[in-house]
C-alpha cells in the first residue's frame, strides 16, 4: 500500500521536474518540510495536548518544586512559537531531553538500543526477501493455480495475524516445548558480560571476533523474532513480486524470448525478474522501514533490547521525553528510507531519468 | 461498462445482462449484478464476506449468544478451565470468566473501533483529497504536504505517542488510529478527483452556476466513494491489528472490557501452562482481520477489473 503511494508521488514529482537542479531543490524541500512536520506533530503531542506537559514528564506524584523546575527547563512560560523554535533547535542537535526512567540523555539511550532494532529488522528483511521473492514469482507464473491461491492465503494471513500473538505462541512452541530456540533476549546471560560488541550488531561482531559460540547463541536468540518479522515482510514482498511479475510476463520481450527458444526458467528468472527487480528494491526498502516499526510489538514479546522495547517501557512509565525522542528517531529513519528508496528507484530505472 | 456476451440463459439473467437496458432501474440492477457476479466468482472473497456477516451477527446478538457474563466470572469453580470443559467451550481465564462469552462481547468493541475509525478518518481523507484535487494550486500543495507528512509517520508509533499524551482508553485509541489512517484516503480521493476534474460534466455543472462547494460535495465526492470504500475495507484489518496492539500494550480498552488485544495481554502471564487464555482472542483477531482482507481483495477485483489479480 505504501508502495502505491510512493510511486504515485514519484510520478507526480517526475512530471513536474524538468532539470536536475530543480529536482534536487524539490527533493531538499521535501526532506526539510517533512522533517519539520514530524517535529511539529511530536511537539503538538508532547507540549500542546497534555494539560501540563511538566506533569506529563515527571508524573503527578512529583513534588511541586520539581514540577516548577521542569516547567522552567521546558520554557513553558514562553509563547508557543518560541517554544517550537527551541524544540526544533534542540532536536537538530540531537537533544531530546533526559529520560526519567534511565536518567540518561534520551539520545544516548537511543544510540545504545538502536543497533538491536536494526539487526532484527535486517534479519527480518533478509528472511522476507529470501522467501517472498521466489513465492511471488511462483504465484505469478502459475497464476490461478493452487500454488497461487496458497501463496495468496499465506500472504493474507501475514497481513491479518497479530504479530505479538504469533510471537507468544511460537515462544511456547519453539522455546518452551521443543527447546529449539533460546529464551527471550539477545544473548544468554553467560555471554552478556564476557562479550564486547563493536558495532552493536551481535551476529556481525561475534563473527569478526571469531567467537563462534557467541555467534551461535546470538543466532538462536534472533532466529525466532527475525523469522516472525520476516513473515510479515514476506507477505508484502511476495504480493508485490507477484504483481510486478504478472506485469512483466505480459510484455512483448517475453514473447520475443520465447520465440528465440529460450527455456522458460531462463525467461522467468533472468529476463522477467530482472526487470521486476527495480521496483522490488523499493518494496524491500519500504518493508525494511515497516519492520523498524513492526518491531515495537515484537521486541516487547521477545524482550529484545531495541528501540521498540525502549519506547514501550518508557510509555509504561509515563516517560514522555523518551517516547517522543524515540518517535522522532523512528519517524526520521522512516522518512530517510522512503526518500532513499525513491532516489534509488530513479537512479536504477533509466526510464525515470530521460523524462 | 461492456458486458461480455453470454449464452442465452433464464430470462432474468439475460434481462440483467442486457446490452441495451430500457430503464435506468434495469441498468443499475444490471451493473450491480455484474459486479456481484465478478465478486462471487472469487470463493475466498465469499468466505471473507461470510466472516464479516458472522461478526455483525455475533455483535448484534451478543447478549443472547453469550452463555455467561463477560465481565464477572466464577472464581470458585471455574478458574482457568481448559477448552472443552462442559459449559465453557473455549475455557476460562484466571478470573473464572468464560472466554467464549468475552470474545462474543469483544466483537462489539472491535466493531465499534472499526466503524468509528472509518467514520472519522474516511470523511477527513475524502474532504482533504477532493478539495485538494479540485482546487489545485497552493491549496493542493499545502494539503498534500500535510498528507505526506502524516504518511511518513510510522502508524503504530504515532498512535502510541498520541495515546501516551491523551491517556489510555478505547476512545483515545480510536482517535489515535483515526489520526494515523486518513492520509492514504486523501491520496486516493485526490487521484480520483484529478481524473475527472476537467471532464465535460463538471464543466456543464460549472456553466449552470454551481459553486465549487456544491461541485465538490455533490458531483466529485460521490464518484470517489467506490475506490474509497475498497481502500477502507482493505485497511480494516490494519485498524483491528493496531487497536489490538494498543490494547495489548495496555493503552487501549481498559479492564474489565473484553477487548481482544487486552485479553491476550492478560493471558500472557500463564501462557506456558494455560495457553488458551491468550491463544483464543488471537484466533478471533486473526479470523476477523483475515475476513476483512479477503473481502477487500474481492471488492477491489470486482469494482476495478483493471487491477484484478494484481
Amino acid at each position: 500500500m505504501t508502495l502505491n503511494d510512493t510511486t504515485a508521488a514519484t510520478r507526480r514529482k517526475r512530471s513536474r521536474s524538468s532539470s536536475t537542479g530543480k529536482a534536487v531543490l524539490r527533493f531538499l524541500v521535501t526532506v526539510v518540510t517533512t522533517f519539520l512536520g514530524l517535529l511539529a506533530v511530536t511537539f503538538f503531542i508532547g507540549r500542546v495536548i497534555p494539560i501540563d506537559p511538566a506533569l506529563a514528564i515527571v508524573g503527578d506524584r512529583a513534588p511541586a518544586h520539581v514540577v516548577e523546575r521542569v516547567r522552567e527547563q521546558l520554557g513553558l512560560n514562553l509563547p508557543l512559537y518560541q517554544q517550537f523554535y527551541f524544540y526544533v533547535r534542540d532536536a537538530l542537535t540531537g537533544n531530546f531531553g533526559t529520560s526519567v526512567l534511565t536518567t540518561n540523555p534520551v539520545m544516548e539511550d537511543i544510540r545504545r538500543v538502536f543497533p538491536a532494532t536494526m539487526e532484527l529488522a535486517t534479519v527480518g528483511t533478509v528472511f522476507g526477501a529470501l522467501f517472498g521473492i521466489p513465492l511471488g514469482v511462483l504465484a505469478a507464473v502459475k497464476r490461478g493455480s493452487i500454488a497461487d491461491q496458497i501463496v495468496r492465503v499465506v500472504g493474507l494471513i501475514g497481513y491479518s495475524v497479530p504479530i505479538f500473538w504469533l510471537g507468544l505462541l511460537s515462544l511456547v512452541l519453539f522455546y518452551a516445548k521443543l527447546r529449539w530456540v533460546a529464551y527471550p533476549g539477545r544473548l544468554d546471560i553467560v555471554y552478556e558480560y564476557t562479550f564486547t560488541p563493536i558495532t552493536g550488531f551481535f551476529l556481525f561482531d561475534s563473527l569478526v571476533q571469531g567467537q563462534w559460540d557467541v555467534f551461535w547463541d546470538a543466532f538462536r536468540h534472533i532466529i525466532l523474532p527475525g523469522a516472525l518479522l520476516g513473515y510479515f515482510s514476506l507477505a508484502y514482498i511476495s504480493r508485490m513480486t507477484r504483481s510486478f511479475m504478472l506485469n512483466e510476463l505480459q510484455q512483448e520481450y517475453i514473447v520475443a524470448a520465447r520465440a528465440k527458444g529460450l527455456s522458460e526458467t531462463r525467461i522467468i528468472w533472468f529476463h522477467a525478474l530482472r526487470n521486476a527487480a527495480v521496483p522490488l528494491i523499493t518494496v524491500i526498502a519500504l518493508s525494511y522501514a515497516g519492520l523498524l516499526e513492526g518491531s515495537v510489538l515484537t521486541e516487547t514479546i521477545f524482550s529484545w533490547p531495541g528501540l521498540g522495547l525502549y519506547i514501550t517501557n518508557s510509555l509504561q512509565n509515563a516517560d514522555m521525553n523518551a517516547v517522543l525522542g524515540g518517535t522522532i528517531i523512528v519517524g526520521s529513519v522512516f522518512i530517510a528510507i522512503n526518500l532513499l528508496s525513491d532516489l534509488l528507484y530513479r537512479t536504477l530505472d533509466p526510464r525515470t531519468r530521460s523524462r | 461498462m461492456s458486458v461480455v456476451e453470454q449464452t442465452p440463459k433464464p430470462y432474468s439473467r439475460d434481462w440483467l445482462l442486457s446490452d441495451r437496458p430500457t430503464s435506468r432501474h434495469q441498468a443499475r440492477l444490471g451493473r450491480a449484478y455484474v459486479i456481484w457476479r465478478r465478486f462471487s466468482e472469487n470463493r475466498l472473497a465469499l468466505v471473507g464476506l461470510g466472516i464479516i456477516i458472522l461478526l455483525l451477527f455475533v455483535a448484534a446478538f451478543a447478549n443472547v449468544l453469550a452463555p455467561h457474563n463477560p465481565v464477572q466470572g466464577d472464581l470458585m469453580n471455574a478458574r482457568l478451565l481448559p477448552p472443552g470443559s462442559p459449559g465453557y467451550w473455549l475455557g476460562t481465564d484466571d478470573q473464572g470468566r468464560d472466554i467464549l462469552s468475552r470474545l462474543i462481547h469483544g466483537s462489539r468493541l472491535t466493531l465499534m473501533v472499526i466503524v468509528l475509525v472509518a467514520v472519522i478518518a474516511a470523511p477527513i481523507g475524502l474532504i482533504v483529497g477532493t478539495v485538494s484535487g479540485y482546487a489545485g494550486g497552493w491549496i493542493d500543495a499545502i494539503l498534500m504536504r500535510i498528507t505526506d507528512i502524516f504518511l511518513a509517520f510510522p502508524k503504530l508509533v504515532l498512535a502510541l505517542a498520541l495515546v501516551a499524551a491523551l491517556g489510555p482508553g478505547i476512545e483515545n485509541a480510536i482517535l489515535a488510529i483515526a489520526v494515523t489512517s486518513w492520509p492514504p484516503y486523501a491520496r486516493i480521493a485526490r487521484a480520483e478527483t484529478l481524473t475527472f476534474r476537467n471532464s465535460e460534466f463538471i464543466s456543464a455543472v460549472k456553466l449552470m452556476g454551481a459553486s465549487p462547494f456544491r461541485i465538490v460535495l455533490r458531483h466529485v465526492m460521490p464518484l470517489c466513494l467506490s475506490s474509497l470504500i475498497v481502500r477502507v475495507t482493505l485497511d480494516m484489518a490494519g485498524i483491528i491489528l493496531t487497536a489490538a496492539g494498543l490494547g495489548f500494550l495496555g493503552l487501549g480498552a481498559q479492564p474489565p472490557l473484553p477487548e481482544w488485544g487486552a485479553m491476550i495481554a492478560s493471558g500472557r502471564r500463564f501462557i506456558l501452562d494455560q495457553w488458551w487464555v491468550a491463544a483464543m482472542p488471537g484466533f478471533a483477531i486473526l479470523i476477523v482481520s483475515l475476513g476483512f482482507n479477503l473481502l477487500g481483495d474481492g471488492l477491489r477485483d470486482a469494482l476495478d477489473p483493471k487491477e484484478a489479480g494484481q
